[in-house]
């Protein structure tokens, strides 16, 4: 797990940024100290999750230290401040670390001059093929030709040719031509990734970008580099001419692929999602997250998701399929003949209802299916469901899976809800599932399950609905919606809700309204709302 | 006129003088060894302070003040460093010492890695010079079998470790911390200094003291003859000798050691090196290696000068009366660097010339950094295109916009090399630049 935790006995340095006082703990540089007082200095190699290396001469600014006497005192300017010597050469923000008394200019006219100058280097080479290419819109060289660009060029010479459509790997395809050699992708792979197989070749202007011989950029961290690389140079396979980023919609949510729960903006256009991407948050995945997870998405997009109620296969109306499920939930939890089968994969808010039902009709057995892979030392977690913690937290993950099948096979469960889950996976074979008298899944994709049921009833993915996810180290996470449900289906706490017997319909009268009913009945969500959780998630104390 | 005074080349290319260890122990080789290794290693420092010795790479620092940032009783362990990746062009001045007299190298640098107790030293020697290599490799033996080298030299309880690394053919490794990277395995990408000052954090993270083979073989000698006595040679802050490179248009080009400061440009070209050839006219020289700004023939300088008496006086030089120290061709603009001495007569076309320093620079340029990567390949293609007769009006602005805009700019001094000539050149040559697009 990456962390970033700074000791909080740092001692603390004054500085002033353009004639503005600030304090920041000793050992900050100089870009994230300005960044402090709302003022970017801009830059390209500089990464605050990368070790530095200085080579893009972005940041450079100018900067002055106290003048000090014999006596160890500051020369004072007679209106009080101290007399600074101003360093002669502009020096690197992102290497020029605080110190006491230090004076810092990032907007002067020297400061500007350098911009300009590197901003004009940078594009004497560059392809200025911003019209197709896929960083366009979330491009650094875009971003600050605006600031120091010129209109025109003064380079009448030939430009430098380098390898184009390069595949790195399965993942990462390079433009070597778009590429500035801020060797972020390089560090990346080295210091995060640990799989040092970039690097680059040739010299000077003719530097070159590439795979060690004989290797690929295959890592499961590889599309990171993508994120990372300030322009167009390194650009993701899956969404390379896909979607001019501008039109997407960005969501703050959480990836599904891991109890981790890494955070992602999700972009989507029109109801489609076209990527993931990581979001930071230091308690969790630092500015990262795993290939597997970002190009799990796939589904949410798949023609054959359930839009309507189907009855025996057959398609129907909610007002019949409600009614007539939830007597059959009722009938058979009266009997003792009900299991329910909820799944780590919905959201808190999902669970507390499921075990709501659990409660009310009552069910026999409960639980959800475990799903376990591999695991690795930088983020993904050997738990692939995302809410094992909540099923944990309400009761729901009870390891009866077992004793469900059994239940089944001897005849005494004869009816079953499935949240979310093809049991065949869990190895219930159709064999097994055509004993029951009725089967309802609440499910989003077609699967064998729901070829067995009685009633399907379609819900909605993560993307389409409010929720959270308490992660494999109970940090409460909230996912926002991207886009509103598929045709006729529903968002699952209003499927889970209507269910439940009548008189609790009533209460449950939107997400927040189950939200609030959860934190009010499980104690170890005491005090926490949903504005309150954030998007940085809330950490807490369970005891699972 | 000063006569030359020969301290470092003072064996080499004398008949009968070779670089075996018997050789030079004949010639009273390991002497001063056997005398530095029963002294206190801060003594040693402190005669290397007094003797006020600047560092003969380029830069001129003073090599006792760099020796003095090592502190004793370091945790880590000290490594010293012989660099002997000498590439500038115009200079070829260590090659003479490291095929003519390498015991000579090899006695400096185990004195000087006993005064900062260093254990191992490496000799990073360019990629160009294999026999060279063949030559140090030889030298390291026999010292080693005369216990100069290795476990308990002397008996003194010293151990040092002498290893020859060959560089690869990158002007670059040259730079201290470029050639850092180099030995660790890496491309010789040169460090951001704060933080990695070699003294501070160099090879592998431990001080490490990089000197020029010049320096070191300085170092011998100022145990011969102790700090204060040397430094009486030369001038006050410019003590010692320096070798000299003289190449171009003189009628006897080669290496020549002078006391620093002893001679003037004019001397050294009309009396040393017997004039410009062909009876042609000086036009232009270039004092410290291709990377010095060029001076033209007619240029004067007025130079504040520190007197005998301490105090100071301002004195117009013309270019031929400049005399040949650190500090006097740094008031020029220009700098002393390599000793690399380029006279170019009045038959030189400057943009030719600019344009042959430019290739080198870009291919050169590690690439690392954005100004100096892509500004030494711009300027260059500018200087070629001009001399395939594309040249225009806004070339020669467009030239010293671009040498400003990597000057002072850039990760190491490598921003300097390769923007000085072309700063130099166009602004005191600008006749010649604009002549080139005049005819478009």
């Amino acid at each position: 797990m990456i962390a970033d935790a700074k000791s909080t006995s740092t001692p603390m340095v004054n500085l002033t940024i353009n004639d503005r006082p600030l304090s920041v703990p000793q050992g900050t540089n100089l870009i994230e100290a300005a960044a402090k007082l709302g003022i970017h200095v801009p830059h390209y190699c500089y990464h605050p999750k990368l070790t530095v290396v200085g080579n893009c001469r972005m940041c450079l600014i100018e900067m002055g230290t106290p003048q000090i006497e014999p006596d160890k005192k500051s020369v004072l300017k007679p209106d009080g401040p101290p007399e600074i010597t101003w360093m002669p050469r502009p020096q690197i923000a992102c290497a020029t670390l605080v110190s006491e008394g230090m004076a810092v200019r990032t907007h002067s006219k020297m400061v500007e001059e350098c911009r300009k100058g590197v901003m004009e280097f940078l594009l004497i080479n560059h392809p200025l093929d911003c019209p197709i290419c896929d960083q366009a819109g979330e491009c650094r060289l875009q971003e600050y030709s605006v600031d120091y660009g010129t209109g025109g060029s003064r380079f009448v010479e030939r430009k430098v040719k380098r390898p184009k459509k390069v595949e790195l790997g399965p993942r990462v395809t390079l433009d070597d031509e778009r590429c500035i050699l801020c060797s972020r992708c390089v560090r990346f792979c080295q210091e995060v990734a640990k799989d040092d197989v970039l690097g680059f070749t040739d010299r000077g202007g003719h530097t070159t970008l590439g795979c060690y011989p004989g290797k690929k950029l295959e890592n499961n961290y590889s599309l990171n580099t993508v994120d990372i690389c300030p322009v167009g140079a390194l650009t993701s396979s899956d969404f390379r001419f896909q979607m001019r980023v501008w039109f997407l919609k960005e969501a703050r949510s959480v990836c599904t692929s891991c109890a981790t729960g890494c955070n992602i903006t999700v972009g989507s256009r029109e109801g489609v999602v076209y990527r993931y991407t990581p979001r930071q948050n230091d308690a969790v995945n630092s500015t990262w997250m795993c290939d597997a997870g970002r190009l799990n998405y796939a589904w949410i997009n798949d023609p054959r998701r359930l839009t309507r109620p189907l009855k025996n296969g057959q398609s129907a109306e909610w007002s019949d399929a409600l009614p007539d499920a939830r007597h059959l939930l009722r009938e058979a939890g009266m009997k003792g003949q009900l299991a329910i089968v909820a799944s780590g994969r919905a959201s808190t808010e999902e669970l507390f209802l499921v075990r709501q039902m659990a409660a009310l009709f009552p069910a026999a057995a409960v639980d959800i299916v475990g799903r376990t892979g591999g695991h690795d030392q930088i983020l993904v977690s050997a738990d692939k469901n995302p809410n094992t913690s909540g099923a944990k937290l309400l009761g729901l993950a009870t390891g009866k899976l077992a004793e469900i099948k059994k239940g089944i096979e001897s005849g005494r469960i004869k009816t079953l809800f499935v949240q979310g889950e093809n049991l065949e996976k869990a190895g219930f074979e159709a064999g097994l599932l055509a004993k029951l008298d009725a089967l309802v899944v609440l499910d989003i994709l077609p699967s064998p399950t729901t070829q067995m049921a009685t009633w399907v009833l379609p819900g909605a993915a993560h993307v389409e609905k409010n929720g959270t996810f308490i992660n494999g180290r109970g940090r409460l996470q909230r996912f926002l919606p991207s886009f509103s449900v598929k045709g006729h289906a529903h968002e699952d706490w209003y499927i889970l809700k209507e269910l439940l017997p009548e008189a609790e319909h009533t209460q449950y009268h939107s997400f927040h309204s189950v939200f609030e009913a959860m934190v009010r009945e499980t104690p170890a969500l005491a005090g926490v709302a949903w504005e309150g959780v954030g998007d940085q998630g809330t950490p807490l104390d369970l005891k699972l | 006129m000063a006569k030359e005074r020969r301290i470092i080349l003072k064996h080499i290319d004398q008949p009968g003088y070779a670089p075996d260890i018997a050789c030079y122990k004949k010639h009273g080789g390991y002497e001063e060894l056997k005398k530095a290794i029963r002294m206190e290693p801060g003594k040693i420092v402190d005669e290397v302070k007094t003797s006020g010795l600047r560092g003969r790479g380029g830069a001129g620092f003073p090599c006792g003040v760099k020796w003095g940032f090592i502190t004793p009783n370091n945790p880590k362990p000290v490594y010293l460093i012989c660099n002997a990746d000498e590439s500038e062009p115009g200079t070829f001045k260590d090659r003479q010492i490291i095929y003519k007299d390498p015991h000579q190298l090899l006695e400096g640098m185990i004195i000087s890695c006993f005064a900062v107790q260093a254990k191992l030293a490496y000799i990073y020697i360019r990629g160009e010079f294999p026999e060279g290599a063949r030559i140090l490799e030889k030298a390291i033996a026999e010292a080693q079998a005369a216990g100069f080298l290795g476990k308990n030299i002397l008996g003194s309880g010293f151990d040092l470790e002498t290893v020859v690394h060959r560089g690869a053919g990158a002007y670059i490794c040259g730079e201290e911390t470029g050639l850092i990277e180099s030995l660790e395995g890496k491309r010789p990408y040169p460090r951001i200094k704060p933080p990695y000052f070699p003294v501070v954090l160099g090879l592998y993270q431990c001080p490490t003291v990089v000197n020029n083979v010049e320096t070191l073989c300085n170092i011998k000698h100022i145990i011969a003859m102790g700090g204060a006595a040397y430094a009486k040679i030369g001038t006050p802050n410019n003590t010692g000798t320096r070798i000299l490179c003289v190449s171009g248009h003189v009628n006897k080009p080669g290496y020549y050691e002078f006391e620093v400061g002893s001679l003037t440009l004019g001397e050294l070209i009309n009396d040393v090196c017997g004039g410009i050839c062909g009876g042609r006219k000086l036009k232009a020289i270039i004092p410290g290696g291709s990377s010095a700004k060029v001076l033209r023939a007619d240029e004067r300088f007025k130079i504040k000068q520190k007197q005998p008496d301490g105090s100071m006086a301002n004195r117009e030089l013309g270019v031929l009366d400049i005399p040949l120290d650190f500090d006097t061709l740094a008031a020029t603009g220009s700098m002393a660097g390599s000793g690399g001495i380029i006279v170019m007569d009045d038959s030189t076309d400057m943009v030719r010339a600019l344009a042959n320093i430019n290739e080198f620079y870009a291919h050169e340029s590690c690439g690392q950094c954005t100004p100096c990567r892509e500004g030494s390949l711009w300027m260059k293609k500018i200087t070629r295109r001009m001399l395939g007769g594309g040249g225009r009006k806004e070339d020669t602005s467009l030239l010293k916009n671009i040498a400003d805009n990597i000057a002072g700019r850039t990760i190491c001094a490598f921003g300097e090399a390769c923007a000085w000539p072309t700063q130099s050149f166009v602004e005191k040559f600008r006749d010649e630049f604009e002549a080139k697009a005049a005819k478009n």
